[in-house]
């Protein structure tokens, strides 16, 4: 994980392992371009999941959302986490399956994802008013 | 729809024919079989051997809406399903009735939240409420034996728009 240091300088915000677990935290400008050296170089082929979090509305920033990585082959995983207040990149040319993950987000969230090729909600209504799963969301809705 | 758009003005055999119509209806109500949440699967359970609907004369359960007269809307109601919900209801040729099964039906339950319509009768006229959660089969039963004597009392000139008394 050094190696992320050093191949990409600035990028690489913290690393945190636990339970065997391994955590990169990273710079929201960097995401896509190590995201592609992560798939292409060193085989995290497959995106398992990809989720947002709500960290209160205090917070700065106030979201986070997390990717985690597999690789088919060597059955590794990792997870990184990017930080954000409004928008992050999309990573969907890189992995297909973040497309709906990342509207999902949206959906939920409010967190933008630039440059989606299709950001609209895919759970809500398309007139739903608000994001249902930010913490200051009303549980009855926005009426 | 039906018999009764043939009566004349001012007939004096009309109670006869409503008795025998009414009678007619209320013994073969079938039902629209679509299920929406854990009602359903009780809907289910009722329509199959431990129970029986077809005891009552209900038991065709219908894939198609127009060929249905009694809607049974089992369980929760979302917003998102909501049209849905209405447009089978819709599709149902006149007369037709609404059975209201269980908390979420009724009113949205437990799930008093953005996502839940509050309430079936909200966009569509529900003839009975049946209360649990979920509804045990035997209730579902009784509701329908209570439409059942409904029906029987229905007034055919006003009954036009499924369960709307004009």
């Amino acid at each position: 994980m050094e190696e992320l240091r050093n191949k990409f300088p600035g990028a690489v915000e913290a690393i945190d392992t636990q339970f065997g677990e391994t955590t990169v935290t990273l710079k929201k400008e960097s995401l896509s371009r190590v995201c592609e050296y992560l798939k292409q170089e060193k085989g995290f082929d497959y995106l398992s999941d990809l989720t947002g979090l709500d960290l209160g509305k205090e917070a700065k920033p106030r979201f986070a959302v997390v990717y985690h990585l597999f690789s088919m082959k060597s059955h590794a995983r990792l997870r990184l986490k990017v930080l954000t207040d409004d928008a992050v990149d999309t990573v969907s040319p890189v992995w297909k399956a973040a497309d709906w993950f990342e509207r999902e987000v949206y959906d939920l969230l409010g967190v933008v994802f630039n440059h989606h090729p299709n950001m609209t909600r895919i759970y809500m209504p398309d007139d739903f008013n608000g994001h249902p799963l930010r913490k200051d969301f009303p549980l009855a809705g926005e009426r | 729809m039906g018999i009764e758009e043939k009566l004349p003005d001012n007939s004096v055999i009309t109670t006869t024919i409503e008795k025998l119509v009414n009678w007619g209806r209320k013994n073969s109500l079938w039902p629209t079989g679509f299920g929406l949440a854990c009602c359903a699967i009780e809907m289910i359970c009722t329509a199959a051997a431990r129970f029986d609907i077809s005891r009552f004369g209900m038991e065709i359960f219908r894939s198609s809406p127009r060929q249905a007269d009694l809607m049974i809307v089992a369980g929760t109601v979302t917003n998102k399903m909501a049209p849905v919900v209405k447009r089978l209801y819709d599709q149902m040729p006149n007369p037709k009735w609404v059975i209201a099964m269980g908390a979420c039906a009724i009113s949205g339950g437990i799930f008093n939240t953005y996502s839940v319509l509050q309430g079936v009768d909200k966009i569509i006229p529900v003839d009975v409420y049946v209360p649990g959660c979920p509804v045990r089969p035997e209730a579902l039963l009784d509701a329908i034996v209570k439409l059942q004597k409904k029906i029987e009392t229905e007034n055919l000139r006003t009954k036009q728009d499924g369960g709307i008394e004009k």
